[in-house]
């Protein structure tokens, strides 16, 4: 039940959770403890919205950071990593495999802000070898969903 | 000038859902669930594989039975899926559709005067495919307290000296209804001990809610009296592609192939090209829109609960098949000030034969919004039309 519930929430957030009960055919008290349960173990770590920042008149600058470090002794990428994640401007944090050591999403205001922040903040920690920053120019996709137009329904009004 | 126009092809019964089909294309603001396939998109990597066809210059004729490459496909599959094997060469033929199908598959097998029974309500196209293949149709009336199954003394009582043919459409269109291994036992021996052939129309196959799809051609006896149509309209969401099989014994697939080899020639090539991928790499797609259909009809079920309107619970397909007898209205009349009051188009169940009076088939081929909405639209009638009553 538990990856069917994740299933319909990660694509749904709001659903209700009596409909959502419905449609696994379970008793609603049932899914609202499972969810509650799967908040508490770390599962469902949040609700967000998604939000096509282009279609509304506020400015808004999306920058990918790659990020080159040494690893600090004892302490591995992790104390690093939250050196870096706790930043409010910064979205996202992730560790990768090969050529550089951290994917950083920012979100900026402003390029200024952006370059700021790599400049003062990101390239000065000491573990930080090198950085290099591509800004986004568009988004088409994000979290399974497409962000161009709506599509509509395409089929004949009836068909037997 | 003379009457240039065949006498049974006059004869058969317009379509069931013209005047609705009017209607609601003027409509602006009107939601349908009258759509009968899925609301999914085919899936990209199978879309990208007709494209890549293309690009690679398959744009000729295929063989007459279909790219061998598909077949041994379907073969596979039914092996893997039914557990009945099939040769490739010989036993499977591409068609376009499953319509196709199973109007050379009566035309193969049909002499003048040869009864065909077939179990309404289903599907439209049986009867005027019989028709026109010179046989006779004869009727059996399914019930909804039986879950719209074809019981046994049902297809005792209706067999004749002439009977040669049992059309099988389960998972039903439009009840939804299915035939499980037990129900399919209990008529395998009644068909073998009249010598009987079986048109078993699987093209709902992978849409079952709870236990898999069972075919009759997996009985002992049965797979050299049987042909299994199929498709990959409803499974893969790729109804535009046109795109079906039927398996079955050597000596009829043969002489469906020769029909087919006239009138169509190959089934298109691109969507040839496709249907390898979707049957190679697509079980995860399927299993992904199975998920989401059987979310959807238990919503709508417990959405009929709530108004009332009685519904048994369909097992397969992607309808609903509630009765609304006790409003004292015609489906048509039903269909139709729904249609019109509440902006809302169901189809109503005599499309589907005169023994659907008193139902309605919804598709819960839609968004959860959209069937929200509709569910909305559907009880504010039905507390209208129960409001009238008294």
């Amino acid at each position: 039940m538990r990856e069917q519930i994740l299933r319909m929430l990660e694509k749904n957030s709001r659903i209700d959770l009596k409909d959502l009960a419905i449609m696994l055919g379970v008793d609603e008290v049932a899914v609202a403890n499972e969810v509650a349960q799967m908040e508490k173990e770390n599962i469902i770590c949040g609700y967000h919205t998604m939000i096509n920042w282009e279609n509304t008149s506020q400015e808004k600058v999306i920058a990918l950071i790659e990020v080159k470090v040494t690893p600090q002794r004892g302490m591995g990428f992790d104390k690093l990593a939250e050196r870096i994640y706790l930043y409010d401007e910064v979205e996202t944090v992730y560790l990768m495999s090969g050529g550089y050591d951290f994917t950083v999403i920012l979100n900026g205001k402003t390029l200024r802000e952006v370059s700021q922040f790599v400049s003062d903040k990101l390239s000065t920690l000491d573990s930080v070898l090198s950085t290099s920053t591509h800004f986004v120019l568009k988004k088409y996709k994000e979290h399974g969903t497409v962000l161009a137009q709506k599509s509509k329904d395409e089929r004949m009004l009836m068909t037997l | 000038m003379r009457n240039f126009l065949s006498d049974r092809c006059v004869s058969l019964k317009p379509s069931g859902i013209r005047k609705f089909f009017d209607i609601v294309s003027e409509m602006p603001d009107a939601i349908s669930l009258g759509v009968g396939e899925p609301d999914f998109d085919t899936p990209w990597h199978i879309r990208e594989e007709g494209i890549y066809s293309l690009e690679r210059g398959k744009t000729f004729y295929t063989s007459n039975s279909g790219l061998m490459e598909l077949r041994q496909e379907i073969c596979n599959y039914l092996k893997r899926r039914i557990g009945v094997e099939y040769q490739p060469a010989g036993e499977v033929i591409i068609t376009v559709g499953g319509s196709e199908a199973i109007d050379i598959a009566m035309r193969a097998m049909l002499n003048p005067g040869d009864e065909v029974l077939i179990p309404l309500p289903s599907y439209v196209s049986y009867e005027p495919c019989c028709i026109l293949a010179g046989g006779v149709p004869v009727t059996i009336e399914l019930q909804e307290k039986d879950e719209f199954r074809l019981k046994p003394e049902q297809l005792r009582a209706a067999i004749t000296d002439r009977t040669k043919i049992l059309v099988l459409p389960f998972p039903n269109n439009p009840t939804g209804g299915i035939m499980e291994k037990a129900d399919l036992e209990a008529i395998a021996d009644i068909i073998i001990e009249n010598d009987l052939f079986v048109l078993s129309d699987e093209i709902y196959a992978e849409l079952t809610y709870g236990d898999d799809h069972v075919s009759i051609a997996s009985l002992p006896g049965m797979k050299e009296r049987t042909i299994v149509i199929n498709g990959f309209s409803k499974a893969y969401a790729m109804t535009g592609w046109r795109l079906g099989y039927a398996a079955g014994p050597k000596e009829i697939i043969t002489q469906m192939t020769k029909i087919h080899q006239y009138c169509i020639m190959c089934a298109p090539t691109t969507s040839q090209y496709a249907a390898v991928e979707a049957l190679k790499n697509g079980d995860e797609d399927v299993a992904r829109m199975r998920e989401s259909y059987d979310g959807r009809r238990r919503y709508l079920l417990h959405a009929m609960a709530e108004m009332n309107l009685k519904c048994f619970e369909p097992k397969g397909a992607f309808y609903i098949f509630p009765n609304i007898s006790r409003f004292g209205l015609t489906s048509e009349e039903f269909a139709t000030q729904l249609l019109m009051e509440e902006k809302l188009a169901v189809v109503p169940g005599t499309a589907f034969g005169d023994c659907g009076e008193g139902f309605i088939r919804i598709s819960y081929a839609y968004s959860l919004e959209n069937l929200k909405e509709a569910m909305s639209r559907i009880q504010r009638f039905v507390k209208k039309l129960e409001a009238r009553e008294c």
